[in-house]
């Protein structure tokens, strides 16, 4: 369920990169604060490990199909919340790159998606709670399934919304919500299962490393709810307040040159037209040549976006003309950087 | 499954082998190239969702790299398809939601959905493709430098190297115990969830006493919780001249319908 850069626009797309930053600089702090340098390679290597285990399928019984772990509930499990977040940002970093999961600008959705939701809300508010601290094999399990669950519920509401705001796609919110939330609530219960799987084998094999993290995170716990809450609520606010501003404004960049211009289309030099115009005149393949386009007043109740702008025979050809160009050029340089 | 593990591990060496490769773009300042980027993607998809004529002089800058960093392009357009799927499934929706005709072309009638889904598609080729030229041009190591010198945090840098160290080291130890697991279960096809359960346990136990051993190793080197990056770089005028020329394009064609202009040059409309 990764966000994709072509499903944003750039405004969802500041307002959520602007909170990983802000997540990404206030983790990156507490790590440091922390002082147990032996955090920096675990935390490199366990990155290394959900990267490598995310790609390792188990049969679903009885379905056919096959799941794999998503990483962010056991990683929290791991490292702990702080650690946990920038771990799994890393994994996302690296995917967003290599394999064009997602994309950059979508990154920091998927961050917040895949990161915050799993270590600052499910991890302390859920799984904690329902362990209480405790190694106890049915408490892990209840808690790694009912967090996965809730975990994933919320990461698909959030690219719900995320989608809903950029208004890019033309689905209507509850059709993508009713699409959404029943896929990952089979994709939470594997995930939490997984994790369970997982996280009960360690602490029947190797039970001290649970232990450390469980007492290394609880005394911060506290105060850590309240700031996971306060930046939840810090989160939706700026999201309600630029979304609503994005809405009255569909298009920031259109919105700022028309305040600084005067028109929403800044017209080119009129000498330079007028003896292009001369110039095209003589040279024109196809000097009648139009298209007809359906009459603006047939369809009063979209946009005006599809009639001023875009959808014109000739904007198509002049792009289609600077696209071949584009890759002719390409091709040439390809060809001349391999002779030197 | 293995497969995806083979193929992951194909396409890290791919793209790490590519950015060691020497052309004007590779020696270029990372900084230059990842703050580009970003404005490329920026501009590309703050177009209007029917905006499909207008995305494609964007295709420049692709073409650019691709040519003069001599990138392969079958294997770009190759990792392009791969991940088009969830796009592709989220933007099919639009022309079967959305089907005002809005455009005539000849007998064809062309709806608003169909417009925006291949503007979808556009945006996703153009915001991809300029992901994944940045590191087939730079280079993991170097573009981490690079965030750090624009003022990532350095523990998240740190993070981010460690990561791609150990990615490698542990995708060939999960290869392994793939391996050794399909030769000991006559073909199955699938996992079960209690072999998966002990697979996974065991990886991971292994890449604790991993993190340890290099801990030690670290610490015995001196290692006091503070990794120093050091590489020189030099943000010369190559560099401003890359950003600047590249940064005024995309303004010109953001701001400016030139595919309008030349359509209409072409064809002989009056403006």
């Amino acid at each position: 369920m990764h966000m994709a850069d072509a499903l944003l626009s750039p405004t969802v797309g500041a307002v959520m990169w602007s909170a990983t930053a802000g997540l990404t600089a206030y983790s990156a702090r507490k790590v440091q604060n922390q002082l147990d340098n032996k955090k920096i390679p675990l935390m490199g290597a366990v990155g290394a490990f959900v990267f490598a285990a995310q790609m390792i399928n188990f049969a679903i019984p009885g379905t056919g199909s096959s799941g794999h772990l998503g990483g962010g509930l056991l990683l929290a499990i791991l490292l702990g919340p702080y650690a946990a977040f920038l771990t799994l940002a890393s994994v996302l970093t690296v995917q967003a790159l290599f394999f064009a999961d997602g994309g950059l600008l979508a990154l920091g959705s998927n961050i917040f998606n895949l990161g915050f939701i799993p270590c600052y809300l499910c991890y302390p508010l859920i799984y904690k709670t329902v362990t209480a601290d405790a190694l106890d094999h049915k408490r892990v399990v209840a808690g790694s399934i009912l967090a996965a669950v809730v975990a994933l519920q919320l990461g698909s509401l959030a690219v719900v919304l995320q989608t809903f705001f950029s208004s890019i796609t033309a689905l209507p919110f509850t059709s993508f919500l009713l699409m959404m939330q029943p896929i990952h609530l089979a994709i939470g219960l594997v995930e939490g299962i997984a994790t369970a799987g997982i996280v009960s084998f360690i602490c029947k094999a190797r039970p001290e490393i649970l232990e450390g993290t469980a007492i290394n995170t609880s005394g911060s716990s506290l105060s850590f709810k309240k700031v996971a809450i306060v930046m939840l609520l810090a989160a939706f606010l700026t999201g309600g307040v630029f979304t609503w501003f994005s809405s009255r404004y569909p298009d920031g960049l259109e919105w700022s040159i028309e305040n600084i211009a005067g028109s929403p289309q800044a017209a080119p030099a009129g000498k330079i037209q007028s003896t292009l115009e001369k110039v095209q005149n003589k040279t024109s393949i196809l000097p009648d040549y139009a298209f007809r386009t359906k009459e603006s007043s047939s369809a009063p109740a979209t946009s005006q976006s599809f009639h001023n702008k875009g959808t014109t025979v000739s904007g198509i050809v002049g792009g289609l003309l600077v696209l071949s160009c584009s890759i002719l050029i390409g091709f040439l340089l390809k060809k001349t950087c391999r002779i030197f | 499954m293995s497969l995806r593990l083979d193929t992951a591990y194909y396409d890290l060496g791919r793209l790490d082998l590519l950015a060691e490769k020497k052309s004007p773009i590779h020696r270029l300042d990372p900084r230059a190239k990842v703050l580009t980027s970003l404005v490329f993607i920026v501009y590309v998809v703050s177009f209007d969702k029917y905006e499909i004529a207008r995305l494609l002089p964007f295709f420049f800058y692709p073409a650019c790299l691709v040519g003069l960093a001599d990138v392969p392009f079958g294997y770009l357009l190759r990792k392009l398809v791969l991940v088009s799927p969830f796009v592709l499934f989220i933007g099919i929706f639009n022309p079967i939601l959305d089907r005002e005709i809005v455009f005539q072309f000849g007998f064809l009638d062309i709806s608003g959905g169909w417009l925006s889904f291949i503007s979808i598609m556009l945006r996703f080729t153009l915001t991809v493709g300029a992901a994944l030229l940045l590191i087939a041009t730079t280079g993991f190591p170097a573009i981490c430098m690079a965030l750090v010198k624009l003022g990532v945090p350095r523990v998240f840098a740190v993070q981010l190297l460690m990561l791609y160290r150990y990615v490698f080291v542990l995708i060939e130890e999960c290869i392994r115990m793939i391996r050794a697991y399909t030769l000991r279960s006559f073909s199955k096809k699938m996992m079960p969830f209690h072999v998966f359960k002990q697979l996974l346990g065991n990886l991971l136990l292994r890449t604790l006493d991993k993190a340890q051993r290099i801990h030690m190793a670290m610490l015995s080197r001196a290692f006091t919780g503070d990794i120093h990056i050091v590489r020189q770089f030099s943000f010369g005028m190559g560099e401003i001249a890359y950003m600047a020329s590249f940064t005024l394009l995309f303004t010109v064609l953001r701001f400016y319908d030139i595919t309008d202009i030349i359509g209409k040059f072409i064809l002989g409309i009056d403006g």
